[in-house]
């Protein structure tokens, strides 16, 4: 038994969010996992710490019973980097729009994932910027209309798990707004993950970009449309289950297993936690019409942790100092006395 | 000629060559050397921008500057006695801050016709710049190291980076320097890592000694006797290494870890270099990606309880305003260092200035006080590191500290003080167990708001840069907003309790108060005793806090018929004091070259002032 419920973290405000906002889901799956993340890790909820940028989604500290730190654009990567290295102990997690994340913030984010630094990025891409109305954003699909877009944009989008995956960022999942479950379970694996844990979630703007990902969202097409990878388990899709993904040389592949002799045994294993930046990386980037949209954990490998190699570095030098207050370190090095 | 012994209560060198010549540590060991044979001293580096310039050119060359004296010595000196130019280039640069009565060394090899052609010298360069009057010693320093060294088993390129050691010899004989130190130096340096290097390195400097000694050179040679100086342990320091120790002296003082997040920037890197040094006593340094994320994480770092600071130069600061105003907005402690140096924009990276005062001021978006001090000395960056740190922590608001390019790489002799001798640091965390914490409840004397860090049990709370109540709720409700505005700027004033008084050096009252603030400290302090010295009667203040002001500001300025404020820029604390006190008459002396003042630049205006 969990020693706290969802409503342990919920704070007294008021949630305004636009009814049918994506960002209610993740909220909600935030507040359901961190119970289990105390549980699992063994901490008190005042050792989570919430913070964020600016943008619709970096609202959701607010709506958070923890601490929590409502920063400034694009930002919050490097506040919660602070926080941190001060306080290793800390379960620290992010909340950015793609805008906060990719445009105005996009040095902090890569040179987090850089640093692998331990903490959770929560990532609301809705390709979009709702909180200024309606204005493209870096992960604005090319062409896109908006209001400083009227004929259309003329750049190409960032795809975030490839910008992850290129700065060999150490986690990276990706979930959609309409399906809790999933959202918590890559929270719940990224809480566990040690190093920078980008988790990308597809939200829908109601308002300035509706249905952004109801391609791939949409009950009727979900399941012919986005893979969830799960370790260990084969790259199996589709409403009736019998799609699946193969490597075809340099490339992956989609094939239907029972045609042309293909079986169950050719299709592709999920690994998440094997150094295979390659495969991860052609994962990451599948999308429609070819391919289905991969959700789910796509990479969770082990390394080195900043905030961890800081406090290490202290340590050992602590360890073979000579000068141990700050009275000695006056004193070191050429000296004289006046008489 | 007849060669003497003069004895003489001061001397300025400025050693200058090429930036690859060694000088900087050619200036450093001579002003070591003469710190621990005990004279009082001030040195100053000049040097460019870039890092290997054109060998032999103009822009390339770096000089160092070190008045030594046996008296207490305040700058660097206007001019110097004696010129070492390893190059015409550097002849040529430095031949204008030659006493009259002053001695040039030159390294002879150096003045061949392609060298004298860089530095776009005739083949008289002496009579080109003016000097022939000055006693001149032309040494073939390039040749001498060489022979010096043949036997040594070093390469040649080896031996050439021995000249300024030679050259340090030379000046060593001269000024009556004894090489006990150097030799030190010499073990202690290359004891470890290449001991090969410490026979080469003790001949050469003792070849240039003798050298010196035997050619019985035409030139008289001085004695400078010691300083008396306070009684006490002393060390050598310069301001960005005493910046440091003072943040690190305040976090042990609150018992705090310290966290640094900066970018490197020039003139105030050595502050982040050394800081990173001693993770022994507790620190954390991060160079981050910008200076940005070098706010953004100390911000970060002070959410979660740490005494947190960012280090930086102006250019570096017009980045971190944003940042500096959720500081504001937050109500966290933070300390802001800025080095200043020469701008707009990047300016003149690495020459001193005081131009960001109105940057540090109201340089941010919306209603957004701060508190601002300043250092005045090397050492003194010590003491105003530690206030900014103490005024952080226990009235909850950012300090920025003004550094200068002049005082971070300036040094001076200190007398290292005794860590009991400074006040404790009490940083405002909610008392444990209490549960009705509220993010902007404030103390009823300072308005300081609590501190209740991740971890602490029944605290938890959301601040950010939103506006807020005092309940810590979101609020756009328009008298809050006023009475938050208003607290916020109280809250700054009422740091007035903390800092002391001016001080008027001179007369309380009179007709003219010399008045500066920050790192042109010791050049008025001369100025004003020489004008004494020929009968002028003035005061002279310097305020080393400047918002808030001291308490008793107007009660002294309006003591004096005429405020002649010098300063290193176009007139920002004269603009400040105007805007403060519009009934005091005051006028500027201001100066906007990237150098310090002369202390002939100050008596002359004081004379002005006075006709």
């Amino acid at each position: 038994m969990a020693k706290y419920t969802q409503k342990d973290f919920k704070s007294d405000q008021e949630v305004r969010w636009c009814p049918g906002c994506g960002d209610y889901a993740v909220l909600a799956a935030l507040q359901r996992t961190l119970p289990k993340v105390c549980e699992e890790q063994g901490i008190d909820k005042e050792k989570i710490v919430v913070v964020s940028g600016i943008g619709c989604s970096s609202r959701l500290p607010y709506y958070m019973n923890t601490y929590a730190f409502h920063s400034i654009h694009g930002r919050a990567t490097a506040i919660a980097t602070g926080i941190k290295v001060a306080n290793p102990e800390l379960s620290v997690w992010q909340a950015s729009g793609d805008g906060d994340a990719l445009a105005i913030g996009g040095n902090h984010f890569i040179h987090a994932i850089r640093r692998n630094i331990d903490i959770n990025i929560m990532l609301f891409n809705n390709r979009i910027y709702g909180m200024t109305k309606g204005q493209y954003s870096p992960t604005s699909l090319f062409g896109t209309v908006t209001k400083t877009s009227p004929y259309g944009t003329v750049e190409m989008p960032f795809k975030p798990g490839s910008l992850v995956l290129g700065a060999k960022g150490s986690f990276f999942a990706r979930s959609v707004d309409n399906d809790l479950p999933l959202c918590e379970e890559i929270m719940l694996r990224a809480s566990r993950h040690d190093g920078t844990s980008v988790m990308e979630f597809r939200t829908n703007c109601v308002i300035f970009n509706n249905g952004s990902h109801a391609d791939i969202s949409d009950k009727a097409v979900k399941a012919d449309r986005t893979i969830v990878l799960r370790d260990g388990e084969k790259m199996i899709f589709g409403a009736n289950r019998d799609k699946g993904i193969i490597l075809d040389g340099w490339n992956l592949k989609v094939v239907k297993i029972g045609e042309n002799g293909i079986t169950e045994d050719d299709i592709l294993t999920h690994d998440s936690h094997v150094d295979n930046l390659g495969l991860q990386m052609m994962l990451a980037e599948m999308e429609g019409p070819d391919f289905p949209v991969a959700l789910g954990v796509i990479r969770d490998v082990a390394g080195r942790t900043y905030e961890t190699e800081v406090a290490k570095q202290c340590e050992e030098v602590k360890a073979k100092a000579k000068i141990h207050s700050v009275d000695e370190l006056l004193k070191s090095g050429p000296t004289w006395q006046a008489e | 000629m007849q060669h003497k012994v003069i004895d003489v209560h001061d001397v300025v060198l400025r050693f200058a060559g090429d930036s690859g010549d060694g000088m900087q540590l050619t200036g450093t060991l001579f002003a070591n050397m003469s710190a621990i044979y005990g004279n009082s001293l001030s040195t100053f580096p000049d040097y460019p921008a870039e890092i290997r310039a054109p060998k032999g050119t103009v822009a390339g060359v770096s000089g160092f500057q070190v008045h030594i004296g046996d008296h207490p010595v305040n700058t660097p000196g206007d001019f110097c006695d004696m010129l070492v130019a390893m190059n015409p280039a550097a002849l040529k640069a430095n031949a204008k801050w030659l006493k009259r009565n002053g001695m040039v060394l030159v390294n002879g090899n150096a003045f061949d016709a392609a060298g004298l052609s860089k530095a776009g010298l005739s083949d008289n360069p002496f009579e080109e710049l003016g000097i022939t009057d000055r006693t001149i010693i032309v040494a073939p320093i390039t040749t001498l190291t060489e022979d010096s060294l043949k036997d040594s088993g070093l390469d040649l390129p080896s031996i050439l980076k021995c000249k300024n050691m030679f050259t340090l010899g030379m000046a060593c004989y001269i000024y009556h320097r004894p090489l006990e130190y150097i030799y030190e130096y010499i073990e202690s340096k290359f004891s470890k890592k290449r001991p090969e290097m410490i026979a080469p390195n003790k001949k050469v400097v003792t070849d240039g000694f003798n050298y010196a000694a035997n050619l019985q050179i035409e030139a008289d040679t001085y004695n400078i006797a010691p300083a008396t100086l306070p009684k006490g342990t002393y060390r050598n320091i310069n301001g960005n290494q005493a910046l440091a120790w003072g943040l690190i002296a305040a976090s042990e003082k609150a018992g705090l870890p310290l966290f640094c997040g900066s970018y490197p920037i020039t003139p105030a890197t050595g502050i982040l270099e050394e800081l990173a040094i001693h993770k022994n006593l507790g620190v954390k340094t991060m160079q981050t990606e910008d200076e940005i994320a070098g706010i953004c994480s100390a911000i970060g770092a002070s959410f979660a309880g740490n005494l947190a600071v960012t280090t930086t130069s102006g250019p570096g600061l017009s980045l971190k305003s944003e940042a500096l105003g959720l500081a504001v907005m937050t109500e966290l402690p933070l300390v802001v260092v800025d080095v200043q140096r020469a701008g707009p924009c990047t300016g003149m990276p690495t020459k001193t200035e005081q131009t960001d005062l109105m940057e540090v001021l109201y340089g941010r978006n919306g209603e957004s006080p701060l508190v601002v001090i300043a250092a005045h000395s090397p050492s003194h960056c010590f003491d105003q590191a530690f206030k900014a740190a103490k005024i952080a922590l226990e009235h909850m608001v950012p300090v920025v500290l003004l550094s200068e390019g002049f005082l971070g790489n300036g040094s001076e002799p200190w007398r290292i003080p005794s860590m009991s001798s400074y006040p404790e640091i009490h940083p405002r965390f909610v008392e444990e167990g209490r549960t009705d914490f509220k993010p902007f409840r404030r103390d009823p004397e300072t308005l300081a708001r609590e501190w209740a860090v991740p971890g602490m049990k029944g605290c938890e709370h959301r601040i950010g840069g939103l506006e807020k109540t005092h309940e810590g709720v979101l609020s756009n409700d328009p008298a809050n907003h006023e009475l938050m505005v208003r607290e916020r700027a109280e809250k700054v004033e009422r740091v007035v309790s903390d800092i002391p008084d001016l001080t008027v050096d001179g007369p309380a009252e009179g007709e003219l108060a010399v008045v500066g603030w920050g790192g042109t400290f010791g050049h008025l302090l001369s100025a004003v005793s020489e004008v004494r010295q020929e009968g002028i009667e003035v005061s002279r203040i310097h305020f080393d806090f400047i918002n808030p002001l001291p308490a008793n500001t107007f009660e002294v300025l309006s003591k004096f018929r005429k405020i002649l404020v010098c300063e290193l820029n176009s007139g920002q604390f004269a603009t400040y004091l105007r805007s403060k006190f519009p009934t005091l008459n005051i006028v500027g002396c201001n100066k906007i070259q990237g150098q310090n003042f002369l202390v002939q630049d100050i008596t002359s205006a004081i004379k002005s002032q006075l006709d």
